[in-house]
């Protein structure tokens, strides 16, 4: 049987696809049609969707997103085109030949109603009971078609259970439309399949491998699904109550670490545009609501680089001149999606990830110890809870083994719509809040520790301190204003070349005790890529087994989300290309805004290093509370 | 009925096995093409589009690998023609699929069987294993230097969707039983994304005699829009029942007369997705352009109840619809609402006419065929037997 090649969802979820012609002014290259009753040209192969678009007609859509394959499945974009019997799914028509379309005739207005009709007929629940109202597609369809009762009538009971077992992930198919994008998500996007339409008519719905609760089957908890879902039929797993309970409880400390991704996307919760980072407004609002301290997860990027760097060239330095056999290219650890992914796909690669915890877990592990003795606060009555754009951070948190403080390293991981939700609840309105600063110990961090939240970050600031550490010069020197451009954008996939030269820097006190000198990789190249969203994870990972040019790298990140962490399945509702493009904006400009870029210059991770790890980066006490392990999931073992 | 008694002019005429592939020997693609053409043969599954055209794109197209599928889940209620056909003349479907891979360039046909229709799997396979042992199948059949091809058999899971041809290569590929988006259509991106015609058992058991006794021959028979005959698989209140071979264009007055039907009240034309043909309309011809049909006919007479018959029918929609798109999938529960809401005496004329609408709706908005052909008969029927429904023993009085 031949191979379908690189087409991963079911054709039937996939239009023709046709190539656009580059030329446009070639022979057929555009194509004159009309669009209610306007004489347009559109490039051959656009979908009817695209030209209406193009042309400032609106075509609801439901099932239809940017990122996503076409489905052609909810039908609520149909319109007329002249000569054909029925009417056609705008999305999924692509424009060969000259026609006539008419997107608001009597028989396609009479066909949107009627569907709309049909969803709200099933989709169990009311709107002011709904933690999407307001913000929800089949909702602003009822609206903008004027819908003022339910012709088809309303489900009363809910159909299915609502499932509340994963720690990230809450599936409620009662709400759900039917519209795939959770499938193609999981499928197409992230290659992940977990989720996939089961059953038939009547009684399809989105399930699992056996129908099994979703904590029970291979599931990432990237979330992914959560962020293109139109309707409320998946959320993430809420903690604010339980939050909310400590904030009250006169004897808890309680404690909140914000990562990068959340500032630069919350005030999109706010009405503002993509791409207003919120640090310091949201520092105030925090203390408002009633948390006692506000750190920054930044530092503990910036103890994440300085930990994994040393790893990386340790593991170089037993390759290179002990001879021994190391797992190398080293992964990145951070995303908590891709650690799982890997284990559930790849666990004959678990030794390839750094054993450096995740920021999020580092900063939970020091809370509990370094800041309690500090303090003099009692571990046990701190209640850390992490602001992250994740809502597999839910779940990394839950994993058994980050107790290294003896506690619960960190309590709960809160997305960045909870986080607005709570704001919102407390009464302030985040933009209008005076900025202030994060609290000490840890204050203010690097710029390295801010690029952790777009694709490419952590390497752009891995490779800031690695060029210094080994080379001895300043980055600047080598990288214009630090900007390490070739690891930024949304490639899929980026690769890198640095070679090291014959020049190289004195060691580091830092790293005195752990290497020697750097002659070692004297005319060496250091060989890194970056990959972010699991389906590139998954090309780089096959590539690798394979024995390819990444097989070859030394040092590899990956995210599991597409565009990083700013594109977390955590982040505010609606996600595009565009939206995810202006956060990334957003959060290098502020790097670039900053005093301090450099891991190694944060002068909070050089005083941790001479007062608490006083072994030193990768020493005993680093190892004990900043390390972790990984476990050999294969596809069995959720 | 007996295959000795079984008498048609077109379908059921003398053919000796392997004739039509042995006529292949002294003429080109050009001349099937042209012959084709010349029959105006249309598909037997019941859309009814002209085959050489279809065969035309596919022989046209430039591709690595064809393929030419034989439709042979036959599902639609009311229809056992295509059964008849492989069980009994199975010579006829298998050179429809060599002449249809020789003319289209295809190495490769595939039988895409119905679940149910397991037991003849075996004479099938026995079958297509005596077929290559004659040189019938295989590398340079019958000496023909490059002219290779062979059949396999694969079978359905049960699923009505199947039958439509985009879902049928899904399933093919060993994906869920889905409808496409179309465009594309088979014929440019069909089964592995390769140039695909699907055709009917019937449509490629028309083929071989074609080939061997010409277009002019076969249209002889028939209207001048629906030439040749057509199968009909006739079921129900009705003396003798079973397959008939009758040129299209037969009146249905005829062929209730043909199959002993007394007191009939409604001819089912087309299965569960056709349409109710009332009594006064019973001088209706069976063709394409009148009363289409893949072949099913149901014969329903004075003593039965059509609410209770659309309700059969709207039932089995429910079920069937692959719930991929919202039309089909919550459309046919709301319809079967209806006939239920009716038949308890609890509806609204109001209401009624609304799913009557919604009935239009998803006739022009549903994905595929399924969907926008499963509300004909809720409509037919309503509206063709009102007085019964409404004011007879078939439901209470509306309010």
């Amino acid at each position: 049987m031949e191979s379908k090649g690189d087409l991963r969802a079911p054709v039937s979820q996939t239009p023709l696809i046709v190539e656009k012609p580059k030329d446009t002014s070639a022979i057929g290259g555009m194509v004159s049609i009309e669009i209610n009753e306007k004489k347009v040209a559109v490039p051959l192969g656009t979908t009817i969707l695209e030209a209406c678009k193009m042309n400032g007609i609106s075509i609801p859509t439901l099932c239809h997103h940017d990122d996503l394959c076409v489905a052609g499945v909810c039908r609520i974009c149909v319109v007329e085109v002249e000569g054909m019997r029925t009417l056609q799914a705008s999305c999924a028509y692509p424009i060969t030949n000259p026609m006539k379309i008419k997107t608001s005739s009597p028989m396609v207005r009479r066909a949107r109603r009627h569907i709309i009709d049909l969803l709200l007929s099933e989709h169990y629940g009311e709107c002011y009971s709904c933690f999407r109202n307001g913000k929800c597609e089949l909702q602003n369809l009822a609206k903008e078609y004027g819908v003022d009762s339910y012709t088809f009538g309303h489900v009363e009971k809910p159909k299915y259970e609502v499932d509340k077992s994963s720690y990230s992930v809450v599936r409620d198919m009662s709400k759900c439309v039917l519209c795939k994008r959770c499938v193609r998500t999981c499928i197409d996007l992230q290659e992940v399949g977990v989720l996939e339409a089961v059953d038939r008519g009547d009684n399809t719905h989105i399930g699992t491998f056996l129908e099994k609760p979703l904590a029970d089957v291979i599931c990432i908890n990237c979330g992914q699904c959560i962020n293109r879902c139109p309707t409320a039929a998946l959320r993430a797993n809420d903690p604010s109550d339980e939050i909310w309970a400590a904030i009250d409880d006169p004897t808890k400390h309680v404690i909140i670490q914000t990562a990068p991704s959340p500032r630069a996307a919350i005030g999109e919760e706010f009405g503002l545009g993509a791409g207003h980072s919120m640090t310091r407004e949201l520092n105030t609002a925090l203390k408002r609501i009633g948390f006692d301290k506000v750190f920054d997860t930044n530092f503990t990027a910036d103890l994440t680089i300085i930990e994994e760097g040393t790893e990386l060239i340790l593991r170089l330095y037993k390759a290179l001149v002990k001879k021994e056999s190391v797992a190398l290219p080293q992964f990145t650890s951070c995303s908590p999606g891709w650690v799982k992914f890997l284990e559930h796909y790849y666990p004959e690669y678990i030794d390839n990830l750094s054993s450096a915890k995740s920021p999020q877990q580092m900063f939970g592990a020091l809370i509990k110890t370094f800041y309690a003795q500090r303090a003099g606060i009692d571990p046990a009555n701190i209640v850390s809870v992490a602001l992250m754009p994740c809502s597999a951070k839910k779940f990394e948190c839950n994993r058994p083994e980050m107790h290294d403080s003896g506690y619960k390293d960190v309590d709960y991981g809160l997305t960045t719509r909870e986080m607005a939700r709570m704001i919102k609840e407390a009464g302030i309105n985040l933009p209008e809040m005076p900025k202030s600063n994060f609290d000490n110990p840890f204050g203010e961090a690097s710029g390295a520790g801010l690029i952790f939240g777009a694709t490419g970050g952590v390497m752009e600031a891995a490779i800031r301190s690695v060029v210094e550490f080994v080379l001895g010069k300043k980055t600047e020197d080598i990288f214009e204003k630090a900007n390490i451009i070739p690891l930024r954008g949304f490639e899929g996939i980026k690769y890198m070349e640095i070679p090291i030269g014959d020049k190289v820097g004195p060691v580091p006190e830092l790293l005195k005790h752990l290497v020697p000198n750097w002659d070692w990789l004297k005319g060496a190249v250091l060989k890194i890529a970056v990959a972010h969203g699991t389906a590139n994870a998954k090309k780089i990972m096959d590539d690798i087994k394979a024995g390819g040019k990444f097989s070859e790298c030394h040092f590899i990140e990956f995210m599991a989300c597409p565009g990083g962490c700013l594109g977390g399945g955590g982040q505010p509702i609606p996600t595009t290309p565009e939206i995810r493009k202006k956060r990334a904006e957003a959060i290098y400009a502020e790097d670039e805004s900053l005093e301090l870029r450099k891991s190694h210059d944060n002068p909070h991770v050089v005083q941790i290093y001479q007062e608490f790890l006083t072994e030193g980066p990768c020493g005993h006490l680093s190892h004990e509370l900043l390390h972790t392990h990984y476990l050999k999931r294969g596809r069995y073992i959720a | 009925m007996e295959k000795t008694k079984r008498k048609g002019a077109v379908i059921f005429s003398k053919y000796s096995r392997g004739e039509g592939i042995k006529r292949l020997l002294s003429i080109s693609r050009e001349e099937v093409l042209f012959e084709l053409r010349d029959s105006k043969l249309k598909g037997r599954g019941g859309a009814g589009f002209p085959t050489a055209t279809k065969w035309n794109i596919v022989a046209a197209a430039i591709s690595s690998q064809k393929y030419i599928i034989c439709n042979a889940d036959e599902g639609e209620p009311g229809t056992f023609k295509d059964r008849v056909l492989l069980l009994e003349y199975p010579e006829l479907v298998f050179d429809g699929m060599v002449i249809a891979g020789y003319t289209i360039g295809a190495k490769h046909g595939i039988v895409y069987l119905r679940g149910e229709y397991e037991y003849i799997l075996q004479s099938l396979e026995d079958y297509l294993a005596k077929m290559r042992n004659d040189n019938l199948l295989g590398k340079n059949i019958l000496g023909k230097e490059g002219f290779d091809f062979d059949i396999s058999i694969r079978l359905g899971s049960g699923a009505y969707v199947c039958g439509e041809e985009t879902a049928l290569i899904e399933s093919l590929e060993g994906n869920r039983g889905e409808a496409r988006n179309r465009p594309p259509y088979p014929v440019n991106t069909g089964y592995m994304g390769k140039p695909t015609v699907v055709n009917n058992v019937e449509t490629l058991a028309s083929v071989p005699h074609i080939i061997v006794k010409g277009g002019e021959w076969f249209k002889k028979y028939g209207t001048d829009r629906s030439t040749g005959s057509k199968l009909f698989s006739v079921s129900g209140d009705c003396g003798r029942p079973g397959v008939y071979e009758l040129p299209w264009g037969t009146k249905i007055s005829e062929l209730l007369d043909l199959v002993g039907a007394r007191n009939t009240k409604a001819v089912q034309v087309g299965g569960a997705s056709g349409t109710c043909i009332p009594k006064s309309q019973f001088d209706r011809t069976l063709a394409y352009e009148d009363a289409a049909t893949g072949g099913s006919i149901m014969i329903f007479n004075e003593s039965r109840n059509m609410l209770h018959v659309l309700k059969n029918f709207m039932e089995f929609f429910v079920e069937e619809s692959c719930g991929q798109c919202t039309p089909c999938r919550i459309g046919n529960t709301k319809l079967l609402e209806g006939v239920e809401m009716i038949e308890k005496g609890e509806f609204t004329f109001n209401y009624i006419n609304q799913l009557k609408e919604l009935g239009r709706t998803m006739q022009v908005a549903s994905k595929c065929g399924l969907g926008q052909s499963s509300p004909n008969s809720f409509i037919s029927i309503l509206e063709n037997f009102k007085e019964e429904i409404f004011n007879g023993n078939g439901g209470a009085h509306g309010k």
